[in-house]
């Protein structure tokens, strides 16, 4: 099994797409905090980029990168491999690789300028985000068969987490305005990590964002630490629970 | 030598004056004297006498004082009230207490007891003195030409005793308040039908309502005071002709909390203030004819909540910097005027180079205008999705109120007038 | 000895393996046939656990290979089309391979990379390949571990001639080891001269699975292909 990740994550950083994702990625971060004096602003910048970025390279990358591989896969398969071995390969080599290409492009700038409690949760974030996408896109490519289905739908998810979700969550609230909201909120949160990602990192971050009743919600859910505990649990979830499917079914494909 | 000339005129001129009436005497009372308690001391002396307290705790119960006498503390003796009594009522003109430490005062839920209560009063000075502990620490009824300064009030330490409000006054005139510290009390200055009198630089944080709280109190002047990390910031309630001047709002943060809350106030002036990291800066509700001049907004949710019950609001020569929300209304507000204001999220242009941009400022955003309604899309704050609807929004303004602009905001920083004095006493 | 039991397998509404009953024994070369489609590729696929069956089990060497991987170490595959990574080179394809099996732990048979002068394009990406040159990879990572069961699927189809009778004389050489070895071809006179059994299927059926000897003497034609053809003849006649 580690030697397939060895492959796989090789691969993966040698190639043009995910070198250039991370070459971005450091001349934005790095760009943002030289030209804004205060650190704190820059991260603000650099938490609605990533938050759009990430997820967007994950999946896409990820998904074409799995379609492209399939001959690759079906050279493992024959060999003596297990099957869940061979596909958790794959997502560790593409979660590590594509991981990497973030801490390199993100997490050092933020590191060097940003040290703080602040830093290291956008890079712990990023870095989750990074492996759901990933985690996603894997369920998408084991149960869609043909190439260009599976990259549109996974266009699609991505727009759906970054943007359409939000629009739905807009409506949903409008439509139930009379009602006490407060566990809704917290449920509807749950259900899109690109969401929880940025409201535990502006809960983290001291921005005069997150004020009223509904921040008190939001602190006592997520902030804290049971509540860090439970975001973090459901992160977590995030990353495993579309793996798991994933695995399952590929254990039973047939290639 | 002038000097010492003229103080040897003055001894002169008023020691003789008060031999002749009789009026010198001075008494020290100490817990190593024959003198030990301070209400016997009391008794023996009358108008214009002066009671020496040196260092020692006395515990006397509730302490009546209805004579006009200076009382002077040396090595900060303490006055007990044993967590029951009021540990002293004042009740005649021209006292003056310095240098005193009051604790323990008793607590009700019934009664205002205080530490120091001063009733029915004229000329009274309380300064240099220390409260400790205490329910309400001074408590001022019905009195005039009373002031208090640098005394320092901290309450709220005790686990389960609960606490009043720190300077306390109540139906007064010409009081003034100077160099106060209050923490820990629930309002740290609460004045009801107060009126022309002056606060100034005073520090009340920490308390667990608001730091400054009045009502029904015209003409006051508030200059210099900070006023942090109280519970709920500072009420301006009911009120007319209020002046507040160079004033710092910080950190007041909550559900509920605010810089200033102006409720019902009329006619009144907020200039070089500071406002910094508030949940709202400013709220204000039934406001007439207010002008809010030349103050800095900085890193607050919102700078400026102007409820639609307000009436002409002026808005002119403030800094917005790092604020959440720059204004928000909760319907069809007008402003009297509001113009050259720096705005941090103005991206219009200044082609004439005149400093003024020359496309109008609308500071309220979609967004703005939905958590108004719908507190619970805060779920969406800084979202992609919340971006792009505020973006459609500023280029096809559809909901945004047209009226609420900026015409001639300023494309650099504005001076602020401020004195720095208000921060160096953090 | 490789045993395929009551295998059945269907994709979407069409089945493609209908009830296999079949025994591999060791020393034989087994000619997989039959017309395209007709199953032989998800057969063998089933066998290297790359299909699974919807019912029934194969073992090998009398143990079920059902959520088993391990016994795909005594497997040499040589696929129809050998589907590689593009971008990575012949050298590289080789040392992973190598790499993920523990070559080190086996003597290699090297013998087909000297015949086919592999080192000679070890720096050549997999995808600049043409289909033959890509068949003499899959040829020589067939046999490159010693296994004991090759599978060639379709093994000469690109193969030009010399290459073609090299592999034919490896296939020999193994056969007489006492291996099991199975092919499919649909280009039956390459077979004639080293099959000894011919296992024929149709629409996912076996129709006949018998030594290659009897075969030509059920139909009286001394050539395979001509025997096969009488037999395909015979079918559709019925």
């Amino acid at each position: 099994m580690k030697k397939v990740v060895k492959y796989v994550a090789f691969d993966i950083l040698r190639n043009k797409i995910v070198i250039a994702y991370m070459v971005f990625l450091f001349l934005f971060s790095m760009g943002l905090f030289i030209i804004e004096e205060v650190p704190e602003k820059s991260l603000l910048s650099l938490l609605t980029l990533n938050l759009i970025l990430i997820p967007l390279i994950s999946i896409m990358f990820s998904t074409i990168y799995i379609y492209n591989s399939s001959e690759f896969i079906e050279l493992l398969a024959a060999q003596p491999i297990q099957r869940k071995s061979l596909w958790l390969s794959f997502f560790i080599g593409l979660a590590s690789a594509l991981s990497l290409a973030f801490f390199i492009g993100c997490g050092i700038p933020v590191l060097l300028f940003s040290a703080n409690s602040v830093g290291i949760i956008m890079i712990i974030t990023g870095w989750i985000l990074s492996v759901i996408f990933v985690s996603v896109s894997m369920f998408i490519s084991v149960y869609i068969k043909d190439k260009t289905k599976g990259i549109g739908v996974s266009l699609l998810t991505w727009l759906y987490f970054t943007l359409l979700f939000d629009g739905v969550v807009l409506f949903v609230l409008f439509q139930l305005l009379e009602y006490p909201l407060e566990k809704l909120i917290i449920g509807l949160s749950v259900m899109n990590p690109i969401d929880l990602v940025r409201i535990i990192s502006l809960l983290n971050m001291d921005v005069s964002a997150l004020m009223g009743a509904t921040s008190a919600i939001f602190k006592q859910s997520f902030a804290g630490n049971m509540g860090s505990l439970f975001s973090f649990g459901v992160l977590i979830l995030w990353m495993i629970l579309p793996l798991y499917l994933s695995v399952r079914k590929f254990d039973k494909k047939d290639l | 030598m002038g000097r010492v000339f003229t103080f040897k005129i003055s001894l002169f001129l008023f020691f003789p004056f008060w031999i002749l009436n009789g009026y010198a005497t001075t008494i020290v009372v100490s817990p190593v004297n024959q003198q030990k308690v301070i209400s016997n001391a009391f008794q023996q002396l009358k108008d214009g006498d002066t009671l020496i307290v040196k260092s020692g705790v006395y515990q006397e119960g509730a302490i009546l004082l209805n004579k006009g006498l200076t009382i002077i503390g040396e090595g900060l003796p303490v006055i007990d009230g044993e967590n029951k009594y009021e540990n002293l009522l004042v009740e005649h003109d021209n006292v003056r207490i310095k240098g005193v430490v009051f604790k323990n005062s008793g607590s009700s839920s019934f009664t205002d007891i205080a530490a120091l209560k001063i009733k029915n009063s004229k000329n009274i000075v309380v300064e240099n003195c220390r409260f400790e502990n205490n329910f309400f620490g001074i408590h001022t009824i019905n009195s005039s030409n009373v002031s208090y300064l640098n005394n320092e009030l901290i309450s709220g330490m005790t686990k389960g005793k609960p606490s009043s409000n720190g300077i306390h006054c109540w139906k007064s005139k010409h009081l003034t308040l100077k160099n106060n510290t209050i923490k820990g009390h629930r309002d740290g200055i609460y004045f009801e039908f107060v009126t022309q009198s002056l606060i100034e630089n005073n520090h009340s944080v920490g308390n667990k309502r608001y730091g400054l709280h009045f009502m029904f109190s015209h003409d006051n002047l508030y200059k210099k005071n900070e006023f942090r990390s109280n519970g709920a910031g500072v009420a301006v309630m009911y009120s007319k002709r209020v002046h507040m001047v160079n004033n710092l709002f910080a950190e007041n943060w909550g559900n509920a909390a605010y810089g200033v809350l102006l409720k019902e106030i009329d006619d009144s002036k907020i200039e070089n203030n500071v406002f910094h990291e508030n949940t709202i800066a400013i709220l204000s509700d039934g406001a007439n004819r207010i002008q809010i001049f030349n103050n800095q907004f900085l890193k607050n949710g919102w700078a400026l909540k102007v409820q639609a019950s307000c009436s002409d609001v002026e808005l002119n020569q403030n800094n917005f910097i790092g604020n959440t929300f720059d204004l928000a209304t909760n319907g069809n507000l007008v402003m009297k005027s509001m113009d050259r204001n720096y705005w941090d999220k103005y991206e219009g242009y200044d082609l004439n180079k005149d400093g003024i941009g020359d496309v109008p400022y609308r500071p309220i955003t979609f967004y703005s205008l939905i958590i108004e309604r719908n507190p619970g899309t805060l779920m969406l704050f800084r979202s992609f999705f919340v971006k792009l609807m505020d973006k459609a929004e500023s280029v096809f303004p559809s909901l945004t109120p047209e009226n609420l602009k900026d015409t001639a905001p300023v494309m650099k920083k504005i001076k602020h007038l401020t004195n720095d004095s208000v921060f160096s006493n953090k | 000895m490789i045993q395929f039991s009551a295998i059945n397998k269907q994709f979407d509404k069409f089945k493609v393996l209908n009830n296999i009953e079949l025994t591999l024994q060791e020393g034989n070369i087994i000619a997989l046939i039959g017309p395209n489609a007709c199953g032989k590729t998800t057969l063998i696929k089933a066998l290297l656990g790359m299909v699974i069956p919807d019912t029934g089990e194969i073992f090998f060497d009398g143990k079920s290979i059902k959520k088993d991987w391990k016994y795909r170490n005594n497997i040499g595959y040589m696929p129809q089309i050998g589907k590689y990574p593009e971008n990575m080179t012949v050298g590289q394809v080789i040392g992973m391979v190598e790499d993920l099996r523990d070559a080190q732990l086996n003597k290699l048979d090297r013998e087909l990379y000297d015949s086919y002068k592999l080192k000679d394009i070890l720096h050549k990406r997999m995808g600049t390949l043409s289909g033959g040159t890509r068949q003499k990879v899959s040829a020589y990572l067939a046999f490159l571990f010693h296994p004991h069961v090759f599978i060639l699927d379709e093994p000469t189809a690109g193969l030009d001639p010399l290459s073609a009778i090299i592999l034919k004389e490896k296939i020999l050489k193994e056969k007489e080891k006492g291996k099991i070895i199975l092919i499919t071809s649909h280009i039956l006179s390459e077979l004639d001269e080293i099959v000894n059994q011919i296992v024929y299927m149709e629409e996912g059926k076996i129709v006949f699975n018998k030594p290659i000897d009897q075969v030509k003497s059920d139909t009286g034609k001394t050539k395979l292909t001509e025997a096969i053809a009488q037999i395909m003849n015979i079918d559709k006649r019925v």
